[in-house]
């Protein structure tokens, strides 16, 4: 449990946020022309780091915007957070 | 040689005070090279390494542990042990470890505390009876004992159970696995430690992995920090950190990591003989040997490695517990903790050769792994032994994703624990 600095409504309990899992994974832009091998990939395979990683939330009980987030998911500690298309901060 | 638990070792070693027991295991230095080496001593890896040296005569193998064995998620599940599982490969893996599981303590020389007080688990709306009833019949047609409750029959199997009609999720019937029950979690690590042990297996503590040396398509040993092992086999049973493995020998699986979190209470004498689970309002309880209920609650829904969970998920599980057992009112919890589960996107676990010459994996068992404990060892002790999987873990192969062909066991196995 843990405090989310929401970049519409401010910060926020977790509580009223949902996960939206691994962030930037990109939409196959060919989707016809994906083997299966690779749709496996873009479906199923993920990082699921221990350490920085990169993610998507979703404000469902607050304003339900989608925003980004970079989070040491060894210890719940927020690193950034950013606007949906915005470019991801460097680490 | 490994001295036999009896009533007569017990006598003896009471004569000299409980002093002088055998060690239950060595704690060896890891040696140059071995034929394979386990990554995880938890349950399933222990079983893993006992069943490689009793079926398959691989003597010369090691378990490493980066903690203490049964440290991590055998030490924290609720210790639920049933095989009413929907889809028949499901069927097929867990009942083939609950068979295990009912000559276990016997075969391991050590009380692992199985006790068959049954499982039940309960509809609170028409789409769970018609759910329940379903699986219930797929069950029967795989020969796993079940059988469907009304609701007088869940109150004559469970007293406590509060079967009024006004709480908010009525009790309108349940299923029993009666063969189902619990075990106890540290006894089944150690007597699958000791039974390894004394079969010339080194299980090796307090020896983290960082990294996975390939020699092309081939592994060709571990980095420790311990130092280096060479081993052509390398079967990775590491749950929660299976991705962190995975990613030092540069692949993917498709598993998220999340913390799911169980409590127990004050002990109290005897009040529920059996395990109880909903699904639907997320609770399940049942009562240890020491007298404390044990209580299970859910996962979060992100990714975490901190073995702690968000206190509304304990919030809401506990209410639910309350409404069920207005009995625990004035109950007081002693201890909350919280694991690391990966979870595949099927809730079906991966028991499987992977791209890599000499790598397995045995992941992806989520929140429900501990009943599955010695099928599990036994399947994947197979695989590494033959290369290739046994028949009954064939398809939890992790090309599954690639095929499409899912084991879909979400929400239709009961409750996914």
């Amino acid at each position: 449990m843990f405090l989310i600095n929401c970049p519409y409504c401010g910060e926020r309990d977790q509580q009223e946020f949902k996960a939206g899992g691994e962030a930037h994974i990109e939409r196959p832009k060919q989707p016809t022309e994906l083997s299966d091998d690779e749709w496996a990939e873009y479906l199923f395979m993920r990082k699921n780091i221990k350490g920085v990683q990169f993610e998507r939330w979703n404000h469902a009980h607050g304003c339900r915007k989608w925003f980004n987030m970079v989070r040491d998911t060894s210890n719940d500690e927020i690193k950034a957070i950013y606007k949906m298309g915005e470019k991801p901060p460097s680490q | 040689m490994r001295n036999k638990y009896s009533v007569f070792s017990l006598i003896k070693n009471a004569l000299s005070y409980h002093e002088n027991w055998q060690r239950a295991w060595k704690d060896p230095t890891p040696k140059k090279e071995y034929d394979a080496v386990i990554v995880g001593g938890g349950g399933h890896g222990l079983a893993t390494a006992y069943y490689l040296a009793k079926k398959h005569n691989m003597n010369n193998i090691a378990v490493v542990e980066k903690g203490w064995i049964g440290g991590g998620n055998t030490g924290r599940n609720t210790t639920i042990i049933r095989s009413n599982y929907l889809w028949d490969a499901s069927a097929g893996l867990y009942d083939h470890a609950l068979k295990i599981w009912e000559g276990l303590s016997q075969e391991l020389n050590y009380n692992v505390m199985f006790s068959q007080r049954g499982v039940m688990n309960l509809a609170h709306n028409l789409q769970d009876v018609r759910d329940l009833k379903r699986r219930t019949h797929a069950n029967r047609l795989n020969g796993i004992d079940a059988v469907y409750l009304s609701t007088e029959e869940v109150k004559k199997f469970c007293p406590i159970i509060n079967t009024s009609p006004d709480i908010r999720y009525p009790v309108l019937g349940g299923t029993l696995q009666r063969r189902a029950g619990t075990a106890r979690h540290d006894a089944v690590a150690w007597g699958y430690a000791r039974g390894a042990d004394a079969m010339g297996v080194d299980i090796i503590q307090n020896c983290e992995v960082k990294g996975i040396k390939r020699n092309g398509d081939s592994v060709e040993g571990i980095e420790t920090t311990k130092g280096f092992i060479k081993t052509k086999k390398v079967g990775v049973v590491a749950a929660g950190h299976s991705s962190v493995i995975a990613n030092m020998a540069g692949l993917r699986l498709p598993l998220e990591s999340k913390p799911l979190q169980a409590l127990v209470s004050e002990p109290v004498k005897p009040i529920i003989d059996t395990v109880v689970m909903s699904n639907a309002v997320h609770a399940y309880v049942s009562q240890s040997d020491k007298g404390e209920l044990v209580i299970g609650a859910g996962t979060d829904d992100y990714v975490s490695y901190t073995q702690k969970g968000s206190h509304q998920i304990v919030e809401g599980t506990l209410n639910a517990i309350l409404e069920l057992y207005p009995i625990f009112s004035r109950m007081r919890m002693l201890r909350q903790w919280g694991g690391i589960v990966d979870i595949c996107p099927d809730a079906s676990p991966i028991l499987s050769k992977t791209s890599i010459k000499g790598l397995y994996f045995n992941c992806g068992w989520g929140t429900g792994g501990f009943k599955a404990t010695p099928g599990s060892g036994d399947l994947f002790a197979h695989t590494i032994a033959n290369d290739e999987p046994h028949k009954l873990n064939a398809a939890f192969n992790l090309n599954r994703f690639v095929s499409g062909d899912l084991v879909d066991e979400h929400g239709a196995a009961a409750v996914a624990h």
